[in-house]
């Protein structure tokens, strides 16, 4: 800084580096580079540390072990397992079994969700306490709590296989888990299935003609009913015209278990159940504030204009809901897919149970194998954040 | 007077033209239950539906807990006779371990002791009608925190304690230097910088004197109580306050970090705060405990508690930081360029103009992330910490304690103190929300 003496003063030459410090760009630039060694420091205080501490400890290091067997068996595999299989196979199996819980509880955490939060809003006072109880239970309650509570006081509380509960269908519910009739399809089954692909491609095919039509002439087209048909009606009559090719294998009591069926594990029913009920009470408060934040006004020109309740839900109020929802769910996705992580306390074969725990103990190769957990779910994070955030880009305000 | 009558009918006046009374079934009790339960068809059988569900609660949870209970009894075998409900006397004879873990007994006076001092800092801080805000607030953030920790752990003179002393010493020295330079008029640094940098050496020097005052005074030499023996609704109660101080500050450096106009800087809070938010609290009390110590030099370590709450401090000031950035978010850019128009500093402009509106602005996150860190404690179980919800979980496993009910019990136990706080907590919020809504309000 060019500073020139007043009144014959001498020039402060001594305070130029001090002045220089008050700069804010030079500062700007000082701060960083502080931060930018301060951190590389830090890190590489933490390699050095980690590649000593495991060489003392005579812990292997990299990714040899991915393709050791593993040796212990897995109570839920969806992909073909066996105890001589590798460490990378057990990824392979906590990740799809971490896929499968996501997966079941989003859904049918929105569904209760929806549910619940539409509940709150009723006009029957009734409906609309207990919707209210539900949720103020329910979100203030530890999720690992609700978990232990399905677990170790409903679920392993049930009788053993031979007084098992007999439940619609066909269905039992024991000790030893759920066990649902699995369907088995006879010949002659892909006549209907065919029939039913191509209805459901025809619908959609249907619905978008008569959106054009609509926009373009005003006149209206049934296609709910005409879906209907195509879907439901038409393939349910060609496979009772076959014959019903279609029979169910029944679990049945031999021995001291059931054997047949499709068998849910106690320990996911308990997961899923525990998921869905605590991330059902968010999304029931989002919900309702999403239909809140549709003004009145927006109800009120939808009756003006003549349309039916029905009508004003699905075509004004929800919509615009819907923008306000989006983001929020987004994010209470996201922790569900974390929390399924919490599979561990009650001996789910998730990711961070079987990888996390059981290979890490075995391997010893904490870096390496708690680096990999991490990186999933970020990458699973970012996968569900993009679809949502391209869902809500399809969903959002079109503003010029 | 008489009364007006019309001429041509002769009916009162009076009596037409007022208004009729409503219709009975509309006003009242009855009016109510009509619009409210059964103004429909489907609404009647919501009513009903819902009258069934209540029904069912209501008489599962009175003769559960209540009418089948257990209120009388020893050990479990009072629980095991066929179709007895809730096992009560089961938290009877465990509360002590329920609220203080394994803390030896004749020293639970500390844990107490302890419950009493931030009741009484607490109070006063939350109640409005009670003045004196700073001062209970300096005692909540500086004073009682170093009593708490020295009636928790016990007198701490372990190796390197004259070291700190002398740490201690220094940086109160040099605390009081810089005050003493801002004072005189020929200093070259700005006397506001002195006086930032004194304050910050008092803040250090703090803690590391009254801890030397505390153990030298000889006056009560406490015996030291290790962490693994805490638990129960102790740990939970250290684990939330301490995460909760501790989430605030890195969530404030995080969000302003992230608004940065530094690239460097905002790219590393970018960094750290969306790696947190992507990865499960496990995975990151699971590299506290697992590899923590691998990241540390040889013979370095840490208590487990300590690992736990750093671990828990990151994780909620990385959601804090979003939570804090959407408030900044909100300030209009006015505020910022008035504040530097006005001559103010960095620091200035932040901690008087933008953070007390932006933090008023999102006080119900703030809670929120509250209230979730608060039921992310139970976590620590997993990594061998006992919470409340761990200790009850350790109890069940007790064969004298064995019966079909006791797991429930001990459940619906944790879960109502879980609940009272998290709830409590949700609710006062919208209290502070209202009060300070009061300029808004029209």
């Amino acid at each position: 800084m060019a500073v020139t003496g007043i009144a014959g003063r001498a020039p402060r030459r001594t305070r130029s580096l001090l002045d220089l410090l008050y700069r804010p760009e030079v500062r700007q630039v000082l701060f960083q580079i502080i931060l930018i060694i301060a951190l590389a420091a830090l890190f590489w205080m933490i390699v050095s540390n980690t590649a000593a501490n495991l060489r003392r400890q005579n812990i292997a290091s990299g990714f040899g072990f991915w393709n050791t067997t593993a040796g212990f068996d897995i109570s839920q595999t969806l992909i073909q397992y066996t105890n001589t299989s590798t460490y990378g196979r057990v990824f392979w199996v906590g990740l799809t079994n971490t896929l499968l819980v996501a997966a079941i509880g989003v859904v049918l955490a929105t569904m209760l969700g929806f549910v619940m939060g539409i509940a709150r809003l009723s006009r029957n006072w009734l409906i609309a306490r207990l919707a209210t109880v539900y949720i103020e239970t329910i979100r203030n309650i530890p999720l690992l709590l609700q978990l232990f509570v399905w677990y170790f006081a409903v679920l392993k509380s049930l009788p053993p296989p031979r007084q098992s509960l007999e439940l619609m269908g066909g269905a039992v519910l024991n000790l030893r888990g759920l066990y649902l009739p699995e369907p088995l399809p006879q010949p002659g089954f892909e006549a209907p299935l065919a029939v039913l692909v191509l209805g459901i491609l025809a619908a959609i095919g249907l619905a978008i003609w008569a959106k054009r039509r609509q926009r373009l002439t005003g006149a209206q087209f049934h296609t709910g009913l005409a879906a209907l048909v195509l879907i439901v009606v038409l393939p349910a009559a060609i496979f009772f015209l076959v014959g019903a090719p279609l029979e169910f294998d029944y679990p049945t009591l031999r021995g001291f278990n059931y054997a047949g069926g499709i068998v849910v594990l106690p320990e996911l029913l308990a997961l899923l159940l525990g998921l869905v009920i605590y991330t059902g009470a968010f999304i029931a408060e989002i919900v309702r504030a999403g239909i809140q934040g549709v003004p009145k006004g927006q109800h009120e020109a939808a009756n003006a204009i003549g349309l039916s309740t029905g009508q004003t839900l699905r075509l004004v109020v929800i919509p615009q809901a819907m923008r306000i929802i989006i983001p929020p769910l987004t994010s209470n996705y996201l922790s569900l897919i974390k929390n399924s992580s919490l599979a561990v306390a009650i001996a789910y074969p998730d990711l961070v149970s079987v990888f996390a725990g059981t290979v890490l103990n075995q391997t010893g190769q904490a870096v390496e194998v708690i680096l990999i957990t991490m990186l999933v779910y970020l990458s699973l994070s970012l996968i569900t954040s993009l679809l949502m955030n391209w869902f809500n880009a399809r969903m959002a305000l079109i503003e010029r | 007077m008489a009364v007006q009558r019309d001429l041509a009918t002769g009916t009162p006046i009076a009596a037409a033209s007022a208004p009729m009374p409503p219709p009975r079934s509309e006003v009242g009790a009855i009016g109510w239950v009509r619009h409210n339960l059964f103004s429909s068809w489907s609404n009647a059988l919501l009513t009903a539906v819902a009258l069934f569900v209540i029904w069912k609660l209501v008489d599962g949870i009175i003769s559960w807990g209540i009418v089948n209970a257990v209120w009388s009894g020893d050990d479990g075998s009072a629980c095991r006779v066929e179709g007895s409900g809730a096992c009560w006397i089961f938290i009877k004879a465990k509360i002590g371990q329920f609220i203080f873990g394994r803390y030896p007994e004749e020293e639970r006076w500390r844990v107490n002791g302890v419950f009493i001092l931030a009741g009484a800092g607490l109070l006063p801080l939350m109640v409005p009608r009670i003045p004196g805000k700073t001062w209970s607030a300096a005692y909540t953030l500086f004073i009682f925190p170093v009593i708490a920790f020295w009636l928790l752990t016990g007198s701490a003179s372990g190796p390197g304690a004259g070291l700190l002393d002398l740490l201690g010493l220094c940086l109160a020295v040099a605390g009081l230097a810089a005050f003493a330079l801002s004072r005189s008029k020929s200093a070259r640094v700005p006397p506001q910088t002195l006086r930032l940098v004194s304050g910050f050496c008092f803040l250090l020097a703090y803690p590391l004197l009254m801890r030397w005052l505390c153990s030298t005074s000889g006056l009560l030499n406490l015996r030291p109580v290790p962490t693994e023996l805490w638990g129960g609704l102790l740990v939970t109660l250290v684990v939330a306050s301490v995460g909760i101080t501790g989430s605030f500050p890195v969530g404030i450096a995080l969000a302003l970090g992230r608004r940065s106009r530094m690239p460097f800087v905002r790219w590393a809070s970018v960094g750290f705060i969306e790696f947190v938010r992507g990865v499960p609290l496990i995975t990151v009390l699971f590299m506290a405990s697992v590899m923590l110590p691998l990241f540390l030099p040889a013979g370095v370590s840490f208590d487990k508690l300590l690992r736990a709450l750093v671990g828990v401090a990151l994780f909620a000031g990385a959601y804090m930081a979003e939570t804090i950035r959407g408030g900044l978010q909100a300030i209009p850019r006015g505020q910022f360029e008035a504040a530097q128009a006005l001559g103010l500093s960095y620091a200035q402009r932040m901690g008087l103009i933008v953070l007390p509106q932006a933090l008023k602005l999102v006080i119900p996150g703030i809670v929120n992330s509250f209230v979730g860190l608060f039921k992310d404690t139970s976590l620590v179980l997993i990594i061998g910490l006992f919470d409340v919800l761990g200790i009850v979980q350790l109890n069940l496993t007790d064969a004298k304690w064995f019966a079909p009910s006791t797991a429930m019990t001990g459940y619906v136990f944790a879960g109502f103190v879980f609940w009272v706080f998290c709830f409590g907590m949700s609710r006062y919020s919208q209290m502070i929300e209202r009060r300070l809504a009061a300029g808004d309000r029209r």
